[in-house]
């Protein structure tokens, strides 16, 4: 039997005939209306009340229900399928839950409180009670960024000479190293910050600055970034190393001039990473800059606020004015942490968050 | 055409140990003869799979075109062809794996004893269990020992049945591995070596009870002598399963096979461009492009 | 040549040595990666040291009883009166708060993270993995402020649900109707916390099983579950349990959150829904801006005892998942 090529029968449509078609959806559909009402009818008829009753019973009540049609179409396997996607839809849902809660929260009461004047002013002149249209959060904001600018300039050479280390120079330590970041990584905010008061502030060296609490927060920033780095210059192929190297190039001269610029833009994020990671830090800094109410350009010298640090002694106060500046300050510092995540996903591709 | 199994096995013995630069046609034919079975003799009544019509697509890229095929109970059927051409893709839409690949759309209807296999409201996994597959790469489940490799086919679908011990000892024998492996069945599965791991995946595949087994290049990365011990599996089992054999090596197709079906693209979506009798393919093939590919002349 | 069968007493050349003395400019260069890179251990070593040292007296004057005593009294020099110093109770609330946080996020976020690899259509995938990704950014002040103001009142009333049906479970029941501000709210916030660390790792992991292992499944006729319960899960177990372990170490060493949420008191709590407890990190916020020069050097020791902790337990963590990628499972 010979298969003859027909070049004149017509090509056919493509299908998907293993999509369920629409009307196999319907018994889906009738079970979710089902145990909506249900749901609501156990509530009328018994003593369980409000949202959680009801929410819990829709649950219980479309889970079985799709575990007896997942039965009585095919059997047993079938039924507990039915049963563990119904745990996992769930489990999703738990955690959107809080989360888009928590988006919706922080802009509908930072609202309240966001002003011009809040990116414009300090809290100098302003008492807690004060309204909106005074005071702001200029010295927080002032703040974040100049600690972050120097905790970059901090961890993020140690954390691209560690990472080098444990690339480009596969020495004994290796292990240990790769080790000890990871450790480090577990380090609580609050013990780095210990670690710098100790230190620091303790020793005598200072009183509460700018400057230890970027020291803390560089404790917190280098892991990050030096696993990040270690992950990004272990992507550059050695080719382009044993190029620079066939040219004549020394050791320092190949990975300044070719290995860190193809880098460049993983290790960008890898320093965005680790400003995402320690921007909205609070406990460190509690104890090393120790906030203040007016702008402060110093970082050397005398105690700074920062934006976690302002959001969170403001909520000390127990005032509702200033609990509702506390909220505008949230919005602000999860606006920017929003923003530098942003960055990190779009500078590093499919880098890890 | 009635050799005894001594006979068989040194003639296969003198293939392997030929020179395989000059392949041929004669050469081929003359293996198909030996190995393949008389299509006079009577065929055991049961299964059949029929392919009509099938085309498959991966997106926008047409990969299949129009492929009608049928295979009978009691028959091994190969499907050879240079790579690339779609065979790999045919069998997966014969047991619905295609669909696992998102952009994946096909046409066309498979007929499992008569019954449209991609219908509404087929359960699946139903005909996974019936149309079972044997990979290229030997995968058996690592977290489990041998005996509870063969086995997991029950578990993972939920079949009862009462004497596993038995059904397990089946299987091994009729894959070729249970002398191997009887003194150690909790070892685990990851244990052996390619050959017996390939086995081990016929014997799990084997246990469910299929009516078609299909494999995916079963022996491209084996040895030698793994691969022949497999074919000799094949053969014995093509008594009980519909074997569909997807395969690189037109030796292993011209030993193995009843059937042999020759694929090729040409710019275009892979299409059925022969199917006959093993022993003609090789001896007298009809399309010259067939004959091109089976005396080596290209793929 | 015809030295064939003297082949044995030809004798193979030496090997040569080959040496390059490096450059002077690339000896600087590795010293001063090698530094950098020892960085880590200096400051690791520093912190351990440092702590130590300012807490060594309290350690000296206290000895073990710093970790088993109950009380935290910071005395009076003028009065006389001796200062006692013991972390014991906020440890065990740092354990206690930890791992309800753990009982309530590791079942959801395996959940979670198995939707986003197995269940999710193509669409929703992404957008939601990186949400979920976004959620482990979040400041732990807003964890904190949401947690006080929108969960609380929820969480309150859910506790007392709980104690109404299963109050007759030790945990569960409360020496008084006081539910807010209570070890198990503390948790949940915890929980809320930890899901996206525990989610991206496990996702991690999920995206390593081998996919013809998946399909050999299938092609048993395995159901979606049959396949994640034979394939999956036990591929990455380890894994997982690595992801719980860190998740663990980050909710015992969470300070803000827990400040905000869980009412300060010196007694081992393990009613957790009663609002009473305390953790280590919360204690040290809280005790610090009053502590005389004594009480600073039993911070000190607390955070050291924090420290020790955590390292445990992230190191745990990591032996496990690297036990995963070595085996290769």
């Amino acid at each position: 039997m010979v298969q003859l090529l027909d070049s004149q029968r017509p090509v056919p449509v493509p299908r998907k005939p293993w999509r369920k078609a629409p009307s196999a959806l319907i018994p889906d559909l009738l079970i979710f209306v089902a145990s909506l009402a249900a749901a609501e009818a156990m509530i009328m008829l018994t003593g369980f009340k409000g949202k959680l009753a009801f929410v819990l019973l829709f649950v219980l009540f479309s889970t079985v229900g799709s575990m007896v049609l997942a039965f009585h179409r095919r059997g047993a396997t079938a039924m507990s399928n039915a049963m563990a996607s119904s745990f996992i839809y769930l489990s999703i849902a738990l955690v959107a839950l809080p989360l888009l809660s928590i988006i919706f929260t922080v802009v509908s009461r930072g609202r309240h409180a966001l002003r011009l004047n809040t990116f414009t002013q300090d809290m100098a002149a302003t008492q807690p009670d004060s309204p909106f249209n005074q005071g702001g959060a200029l010295h927080a904001i002032l703040g974040t960024i100049v600690l972050v600018l120097l905790a970059t300039a901090i961890s993020v050479p140690i954390g691209v000479l560690t990472g080098l280390y444990l690339t480009e120079i596969k020495g004994r330590a290796e292990g240990l190293i790769r080790f000890l970041v990871q450790a480090m990584s577990g380090v609580p905010s609050i013990v780095a910050g210990l670690f710098v008061y100790a230190v620091w502030i303790v020793g005598g060296h200072g009183g509460f600055s700018g400057f230890s609490g970027a020291v803390a927060l560089s404790i917190l920033m280098l892991p990050t970034v030096a696993r990040t780095a270690e992950e990004v210059l272990r992507l550059i192929p050695n080719d382009l190393r044993e190029a620079g190297v066939a040219l004549g190039g020394t050791q320092w001269r190949t990975v300044a001039m070719v290995v860190l610029p193809a880098a460049r833009s993983g290790l960008i994020t890898a320093t965005v990473l680790g400003i995402a990671r320690v921007a909205g830090e609070t406990a460190p800094l509690l104890l090393t800059i120790f906030g203040t109410t007016a702008k402060h350009f110093n970082p050397f010298v005398g105690p700074m606020s920062a934006l976690p640090l302002y959001v969170f002694q403001l909520l000390n106060t127990g005032l509702d004015i200033a609990i509702a500046r506390a909220w505008t300050g949230a919005l602000v510092l999860l606006v920017l942490v929003s923003v530098l995540f942003t960055l990190a996903r779009a500078f590093g591709g499919r880098a890890k968050a | 055409m009635s050799d005894s199994t001594n006979e068989k096995r040194n003639e296969r013995d003198d293939v392997s140990t030929q020179p395989t630069e000059r392949v041929t046609v004669s050469s081929l034919a003359s293996v198909a003869d030996r190995a393949s079975r008389d299509p006079r003799d009577p065929r055991p009544a049961g299964a059949d799979l029929e392919a009509r019509g099938v085309h498959a697509w991966f997106g926008a890229h047409h990969a299949l075109a129009d492929i009608n095929l049928s295979f009978s109970a009691g028959t091994v059927t190969a499907l050879i062809g240079p790579s690339g051409c779609g065979k790999s893709t045919f069998l997966r839409t014969l047991n619905r794996m295609h669909e696992f690949i998102p952009s994946a759309a096909m046409a066309g209807e498979v007929l499992l004893d008569g019954v449209d296999i991609y219908n509404q409201g087929i359960d699946v996994t139903k005909i996974r269990l019936k149309i079972g597959m044997v990979f290229q790469k030997p995968n058996p489940f690592p977290s489990m020992t041998i005996g509870e490799n063969v086995l997991s086919g029950l578990k993972l679908a939920q079949i009862k049945r009462s004497n596993k011990e038995g059904l397990m000892e089946e299987c091994l024998v009729r894959a070729g591995l249970w002398n191997e492996v009887k003194d150690r069945l909790s070892a685990h599965g990851g244990s052996l070596s390619g050959g017996q791991q390939q086995r081990l995946c016929i014997a799990r595949a084997l246990a469910v009870q299929p009516e078609v087994l299909l494999m995916d290049e079963p022996c491209s990365s084996l040895d030698p002598g793994s691969t022949l011990r497999i074919e000799e599996t094949i053969r014995q089992l093509s008594e009980s399963v519909i074997v569909v054999i997807v395969t690189h090596n037109m030796q292993q197709a011209a030993r193995v096979s009843d059937y042999t079906g020759f694929f090729l693209s040409e710019d275009g979506p892979g299409r059925l461009i022969e199917y006959a009798p093993t022993r003609e393919i090789f001896s007298r093939p009809k399309d010259e492009r067939t004959e091109a590919y089976v005396t080596g002349r290209f793929g | 040549m015809s030295d064939g069968p003297l082949l044995d007493e030809q004798v193979l050349p030496l090997r040569r040595v080959i040496t390059t003395e490096p450059r002077f400019s690339d000896r600087v260069f590795r010293s001063v990666v090698a530094a950098g890179g020892l960085t880590s251990l200096a400051i690791l070593g520093l912190i351990t040291v440092f702590l130590a040292y300012r807490g060594f007296e309290v350690f000296k004057t206290f000895g073990l009883r710093f970790i088993t005593s109950f009380t935290w009294d910071g005395g009076n020099p003028d009065a006389g009166v001796k200062p006692s110093l013991g972390i014991g109770a906020m440890l065990i609330g740092t354990i206690v708060i930890s791992l309800v946080a753990l009982v309530i996020a590791l079942p959801i976020a395996v959940g979670s993270s198995l939707f986003l690899t197995y269940y999710a259509p193509g669409w929703l995938r992404k957008p939601l993995i990186i949400l979920v990704d976004l959620m482990a950014a979040i400041p732990s002040v807003v964890y904190g402020l949401w947690g006080f103001f929108i969960l609380m009142p929820h969480a309150v009333y859910w506790a007392k649900l709980l104690h109404k049906y299963l109050g007759w479970i030790p945990i569960f029941d409360v020496p008084l109707p006081i539910f807010e501000r209570s070890p198990f709210i503390a948790g949940l916030v915890l929980a809320v916390m930890i899901i996206p660390i525990i989610t991206a790792i496990s996702r991690e992991v999920f995206s390593q099983v081998p996919l013809d292992r998946i399909q050999a499944a299938y092609a048993l006729g395995a159901t979606r579950w049959s396949m994640i319960r034979a394939v999956v899960l036990p591929f990455g177990s380890s894994g997982i349990a690595g992801g719980a372990m860190l998740g663990l170490g980050r909710a015992m060493g969470e300070t803000i959150a827990v400040y905000l949420v869980l009412n300060l008191a010196y007694k081992a709590n393990f009613h957790i829904l009663f609002s009473s407890g305390g953790s280590v990190a919360s204690m040290i916020v809280n005790k610090f801006g009053e502590a005389s020069s004594f009480e600073l050097k039993g911070l000190m020791a607390a955070g050291l005892a924090l420290f020790a902790m955590t390292l445990l337990v992230n190191f745990l963590a990591n032996l496990i998942v690297r036990r995963t990628s070595r085996t290769g499972r």
